[in-house]
């Protein structure tokens, strides 16, 4: 567009509006950079007043997060030089390490559980949107609507009879039990959002295929799939982000086998009193990939915010 | 339809090689394809929604698994109804809704507004605005806590850097008259990427020929703001409260880490006490009376809500 266009903002109005969009990103930033500053403070740098910008960033945090540790004799400290690096850091208050924490467990978990549940929740959402815009099926204006409606429960009121219903088939605190549980809560926005994608895909493609002698299956899987790919990872992103996230669920659900990271995190308060920089060095670890995945499909995010409900 | 390419071919063709030619019918793809969502959404959604109504006619508790049930008909939801906890928690829920909707509002808008001037690097900064609604809210909560902190938190030194009180003298956790607003602050520095994503999108989606227009008949800028951008935003602003206004209805994972719902019980929104009447006192029964209560209030109010912004939508 030329300078001259009427609906072009002013340079002036432009200079005010940046400084005052990057002022809030920079103070909206300011807690994220505190856990990532956070996790690397010693103990006492983490608790001093006035709050320290500046300091001497140590790896304490990170090897309270992933190890247990106990408090030992000096003739015991004595005879066993520290083994590694590691090791070091925790002499300094006169323990050893045990052996692993279960951080490590609980992000596995929280691996195995979103991997799962996106995939299985691609899977038949993929298929079932494709059926959805494809073919005629009753009951499919409905699915808006239901969609909203199945959101309107409080996940604590959905928790009930699911952890009866968990109970009587064995499910409870289960890797399995927490994929179909998180499928089933993601599949709806799933749907939706993967019709959208696909109807966007002309018809003509698919019927010069049948035409071509593919059958319908051969149609969906070599046509309809790669143009769509776009869509499906923009859904998994999403599927896969709540999972993440989820809370409410795991934290009534789950325990000592299938807990995931959420419920797990705050609790490491409570290994040897106040370790804030182990808790920070945990949600780092934890909230990392997310702003990751958040920058790099920032272009395709928005659909499956708002729920479909605006197009791109 | 009749008249696709595909429809003519297969009329055109006997049967069996018709037959050759699709591989299974489209009906029974249809539904291949389709059942096992279904079953998904009956098994999650719908069969326990039926539990719950069944259950909360009931005395049932979870944690006694040989005990008898008996039916209580409408009692759990008589002494649900009149317990003034009950109103306590749903004021607690209406502050907390009203005040994180108007700040979110306020400054989700303004800062659509201002991105959509277009300026230099305005999608960067705008994924950087966006971070905090993609993080778990626990362990966000979690962390946000240790900023609270009255002698050592952050929020409290830049709070006592600005207004020169002394940062261990409030409690932004701990007082009953601060903890409410806590809650408020976090959803509000959480959630407002998200009303402003979907202004941004209505703002967005306004063809520039309507200013155009206005300009020919010197309309001034004000006016423009007023008699087209507000007019035109106002269905994706109602959407974006719509969404909001359901999810911080059912808020759980945020609050119940800040704050617990105390002190005392005045953070304490319906879900938090939803969760102590079904998973601490285990009165599964009654807990399944108000979750009902809860999600009939949600859909009540949801459906006036959509109806009025259809008629928006409409004009």
């Amino acid at each position: 567009m030329s300078g001259f266009s009427v609906t072009e903002p002013s340079n002036r109005s432009k200079w005010i509006a940046g400084f005052l969009v990057i002022t809030y990103a920079l103070i909206t930033m300011i807690p994220l950079v505190w856990i990532l500053l956070t996790g690397f403070k010693s103990p006492a740098d983490a608790i001093s007043y006035p709050p320290k910008v500046v300091f001497d960033p140590t790896l304490e945090g990170y090897v309270n997060l992933f190890t247990t540790r106990t408090r030992q004799t000096q003739e015991f400290l004595e005879a066993n030089p520290p083994q590694n690096w590691a090791d070091e850091i925790v002499r300094q208050y006169d323990m050893v390490i045990v052996g692993p924490s279960k951080f490590g467990e609980r992000f596995m978990n929280s691996v195995i559980i979103g991997f799962g549940s996106t995939f299985l929740s691609i899977f038949l959402g993929t298929l079932a949107a494709y059926a959805f815009s494809r073919f005629k099926v009753p009951l499919k204006d409905d699915l808006l609507f239901f969609i909203l409606s199945t959101r309107m429960m409080p996940p604590v009121a959905v928790a009930i009879p699911i952890f009866l219903m968990f109970r009587n088939l064995g499910l409870s605190d289960t890797h399995l039990g927490m994929i179909l549980l998180y499928t089933g809560v993601n599949i709806s926005l799933a749907v939706w959002l993967l019709k959208g994608f696909i109807d966007e895909i002309p018809r003509e493609y698919e019927e010069a295929a049948l035409i071509d002698g593919y059958t319908r299956f051969q149609a969906f899987y070599k046509v309809v799939l790669p143009q769509a790919a776009t869509g499906i990872a923009s859904t998994a992103i999403f599927c896969l982000i709540f999972a993440w996230n989820e809370y409410a669920f795991a934290v009534l659900l789950t325990s000592a086998n299938a807990q995931t990271a959420p419920p797990f995190i705050p609790t490491i308060i409570g290994i040897g009193g106040l370790d804030w920089p182990a808790v920070a060095a945990g949600a780092t670890i934890f909230l990392i990939p997310v702003m990751i995945f958040t920058i790099l499909m920032r272009k395709h995010l928005l659909r499956g915010i708002t729920f479909g409900a605006v197009r791109k | 339809m009749s008249d696709r390419t595909v429809d003519r071919v297969a009329q055109a063709t006997p049967e069996r090689v018709a037959r050759k030619i699709r591989g299974l019918s489209d009906r029974a793809i249809a539904w291949i394809f389709i059942s096992p969502t279904i079953f998904l959404l009956l098994a999650i959604n719908i069969f326990p929604l039926i539990w719950t109504i069944q259950l909360s006619f009931t005395n049932y508790k979870a944690n006694r698994i040989g005990r008898e049930v008996k039916d209580v008909g409408l009692r759990n939801y008589e002494r649900i109804l009149t317990d003034s906890d009950t109103w306590l928690n749903m004021q607690a829920t209406a502050h907390f809704l009203f005040w994180t909707i108007f700040f979110q509002v306020l400054i989700g808008f303004t800062l659509a507004w201002l991105i959509n001037k277009k300026f230099k690097g305005n999608d960067l900064w705008t994924t950087i605005i966006v971070l905090p609604m993609m993080l778990s809210p626990a362990v966000v909560g979690n962390f946000w806590k240790f900023l609270y902190q009255p002698q050592i938190g952050l929020f409290n030194y830049i709070v006592s850097w600005f207004t020169g009180k002394d940062p261990s003298s409030f409690e932004m956790l701990g007082s009953v008259t601060l903890a409410p607003w806590a809650i408020v602050i976090v959803d509000t520095w959480m959630w407002t990427p998200f009303v402003m994503l979907i202004c941004l999108a209505g703002l967005r989606s306004i063809p520039d020929y309507i200013y155009e227009a206005a300009e020919i008949d010197r309309a001034s800028k004000l006016r423009q703001f007023f008699t087209i951008t507000i007019p035109m935003v106002l269905p994706f602003l109602m959407l974006a409260v719509l969404f909001r206004g359901i999810e911080n209805f059912k808020m759980f994972d945020l609050v119940v880490q800040l704050t617990g719902g105390g002190p005392g019980s005045v953070t304490e929104l319906t879900s938090i006490n939803l969760k102590r009447e079904a998973f601490e006192k285990w009165r599964t029964g009654y807990a399944s009376a108000y979750a009902i209560i809860l999600f009939v209030t949600v859909f009540g109010l949801a459906s006036i809500y959509v109806k009025a912004l259809n008629k928006v939508k409409q004009r």
